[in-house]
């Protein structure tokens, strides 16, 4: 480029804008990485030292978090052949499968608490946020300030009053509890953020519906909604990241029924012995559905963090 | 298509005062002008009549009903906004659509409607575009058709040719007129632009601070303005003020401004003190043989008229004169004015005084 340019980037700042990208990305994903590969290697691959970053891959982590597995008599394992390739890969400890493990159960509650709070936390903080967008409600801005100050400390400051209320209440290891408490928290961030988005769109849109003879409601769904769905995606991700993450909360909170993954994935550690392959195994399996959720919605949440920087 | 009657109209938002007890009446078929600078209220107005806004108290009325508490959907009014507001996550068609749709119509009678007002606004060929990348004319056709689709009893539209440049404005501003002529409906449009208000409008309601200053025909507001308000509103150089203070006595005809007598018309009501002498720059000449003298100040030339600044013993003064008028700045000149045509003010209230020009004007507005 011969002339200055305000707006065009010059070759330079591309270079150097590029290089940070790259190796702030490599710093934040190699971790994920290290997990992902760690994932597939041996028991002994995953503890050794220097640490192996060549090594045979394997499903054993895999098949360890899937399955309870006990160790047989040599007669008994000579009497009954292994029938598939995950027994195989059992016997060479001489051990056989007793069942499925907890982990599928596990991911399950983190999909319905996780997804179902969220959603609970968007429908109710839209409908919020819409009312405080566009309707005269006294003490608006102290209720505004009410509901952003349940963020104010963190939420595990109040973890015990809210042990012994889910005690008395019932909602102790329940999937209802758990999304009643991470709706709790999540409302707060969904109301502010959603605010902020509904706001930015104009009253004309629904006044033009309110005339064209629709009711206010079919204006807030018809016309409003759509117009919101960028902001709701966003405040989706976010809403989600933090239920389907919670650890604090979902170790104190749950035991059995209603437990989540991540309070799940360490007790793998206490009954096998140290089997950090299973455990990279069941971390990989947890990242991926916020990944892909994440992915879907990348546009929107792109749009959602510049979102009101710069006027259309 | 309906008359509309405004009576006693008054909006409070808190402790603002948005509207104070406004009436007036929109006959059938009028295209009906509320006129005002920023913040006048006029806005408000429009918005209680199509139901936007619920008033504080008074009553409208359309059509004989009294609806100033009903919802916008159970009025049967149409509403054209500034920014348009046209569905961005709908094309040009559904846009057309909805208002339709809403009132449960067959969809093959929705398709024939659309297709109909489409071709009178010329967009048929835009249908089954999206709005967002239309041009500005395109979008107030579309906004237009979307209020014209379903035969409201009537229209408001708040300022709809705000948002295109002045080009554009002079042309979309025919079309809305033509539109209107074609169609007879009882249109409400505000605009802050008193030249617009004064094209296109069959009667005018001047607005200011919340209060209606004057109601009537383009004609009479500008020929016989009921404030000084209205008088420094409406016209392009406005009227002129030049302060005196007297008395007067009813049937007086002339006044006394600067030592010299000057006609006005005869005036029905007496007044003393502090007085404003209103003249419109076109009643003012520039003739030697004047007593009454001001010194030129600067000429502005427009073409076929040009614009003289003058100074004189009451105050500055604009005189719109033939261009072939000669004027040197610096130079003193002889003024006269056109008595009949002149309006008395008092300072004070900035209420018009009653004289033989304005009394029929001023008891009805």
């Amino acid at each position: 480029m011969s002339s200055f340019s305000v707006t065009e980037p010059t070759q330079r700042t591309k270079w150097v804008s590029g290089t940070l990208v790259i190796v702030y990305a490599l710093v934040t994903m190699l971790p994920l990485a290290w997990i992902m590969l760690t994932g597939f290697k041996s028991p002994a691959d995953a503890i050794s030292y220097p640490p192996k970053v060549i090594f045979d891959p394997t499903l054993e982590g895999y098949v360890n978090l899937f399955t309870t597995r006990t160790r047989q008599t040599d007669a008994f394992l000579a009497a009954n052949p292994p029938e598939t390739w995950y027994e195989e890969i059992v016997r060479e400890y001489d051990m056989v499968i007793a069942g499925p493990s907890k982990f599928g159960e596990r991911f399950l509650n983190s999909v319905i608490i996780g997804f179902g709070s969220t959603f609970l936390s968007i429908v109710l903080g839209t409908l919020a946020a819409y009312a405080f967008s566009r309707f005269k409600i006294p003490l608006a801005d102290d209720l505004l300030f009410f509901i952003l100050s349940t963020r104010m400390m963190p939420p595990i400051a109040v973890a015990i009053p809210i042990f012994l209320m889910y005690r008395q209440l019932g909602l102790s290891d329940t999937h209802l509890g758990m999304i009643l408490l991470y709706t709790a928290v999540n409302i707060s961030l969904a109301v502010w953020l959603l605010k902020g988005f509904i706001d930015e769109i104009p009253r004309e849109y629904e006044e033009a519906a309110l005339i064209d003879g629709y009711t206010r409601f079919q204006a807030f769904y018809k016309v409003v909604l759509p117009q919101a769905a960028t902001g709701i995606a966003s405040t989706a991700i976010f809403c989600l990241i933090f239920a389907w993450n919670e650890y604090a909360f979902a170790v104190l909170l749950t035991s059995g029924t209603a437990q989540t993954a991540p309070p799940f994935i360490p007790t793998i550690i206490g009954v096998g012995g140290l089997d950090w392959p299973a455990v990279a195994a069941g971390a990989t399996i947890f990242l991926l559905p916020v990944m892909f959720f994440t992915i879907l919605l990348r546009k929107h949440l792109l749009r959602g963090i510049t979102f009101g920087a710069v006027r259309k | 298509m309906a008359q509309i009657i405004i009576k006693n109209v008054r909006k409070e938002f808190g402790d603002f005062t948005a509207v104070k007890e406004s009436s007036f009446t929109i006959e059938d078929g009028e295209f009906f002008m509320l006129l005002g600078p920023s913040g006048c209220g006029k806005t408000t107005t429009l918005r209680m009549i199509a139901g936007l806004e619920l008033p504080t108290s008074g009553e409208i009325y359309l059509d004989g009903e009294e609806i100033s508490q009903k919802p916008p959907s159970q009025r049967d009014i149409a509403f054209v906004f500034q920014m348009f507001a046209l569905y961005p996550h709908m094309n040009v068609r559904k846009n057309l659509s909805y208002p339709l749709v809403s009132q449960g119509m067959a969809r093959r009678d929705v398709r024939a409607k659309v297709d109909e007002v489409a071709g009178i606004l010329g967009i048929r060929d835009i249908l089954n575009r999206p709005v967002g990348g239309l041009s500005g004319g395109d979008r107030q056709r579309v906004a237009l058709g979307r209020a014209i689709v379903r035969d409201p009893k009537a229209f408001m539209m708040d300022e709809p040719l705000g948002a295109l440049d002045a080009e554009f404005r002079e042309h979309m501003s025919e079309e809305l007129r033509a539109l209107h002529d074609r169609m007879g409906a009882t249109t409400v449009y505000v605009t802050h632009d008193q030249l617009e208000a004064m094209q296109m409008g069959d009667k005018i309601v001047v607005m200011n601070n919340a209060v209606v200053e004057q109601f009537g025909t383009p004609q009479d507001i500008y020929d016989t303005p009921a404030t000084m308000f209205v008088a420094d509103f409406i016209g392009s150089p406005s009227m002129n003020f030049l302060d005196f203070s007297g008395s007067l006595a009813p049937g007086a005809g002339t006044v006394d401004l600067g030592g010299q007598h000057h006609a006005v018309p005869t005036q029905r009501e007496g007044a003393s003190g502090d007085l404003v002498f209103g003249v419109r720059p076109e009643h003012v000449k520039l003739s030697d043989t004047g007593a009454y003298r001001g010194e030129v100040l600067a000429t502005e030339y427009l073409g076929t008229t040009q614009i003289i600044t003058l100074d004189t013993p009451n105050g500055e003064l604009k005189a719109r004169t033939d261009s072939a008028q000669i004027a040197t700045v610096g130079e003193t000149v002889g003024l006269s004015f056109e008595g009949p045509k002149i309006t008395l003010f008092d300072k004070a209230s900035g209420q018009a005084l009653r004289s033989e020009l304005n009394e029929k004007v001023l008891a009805h507005g």
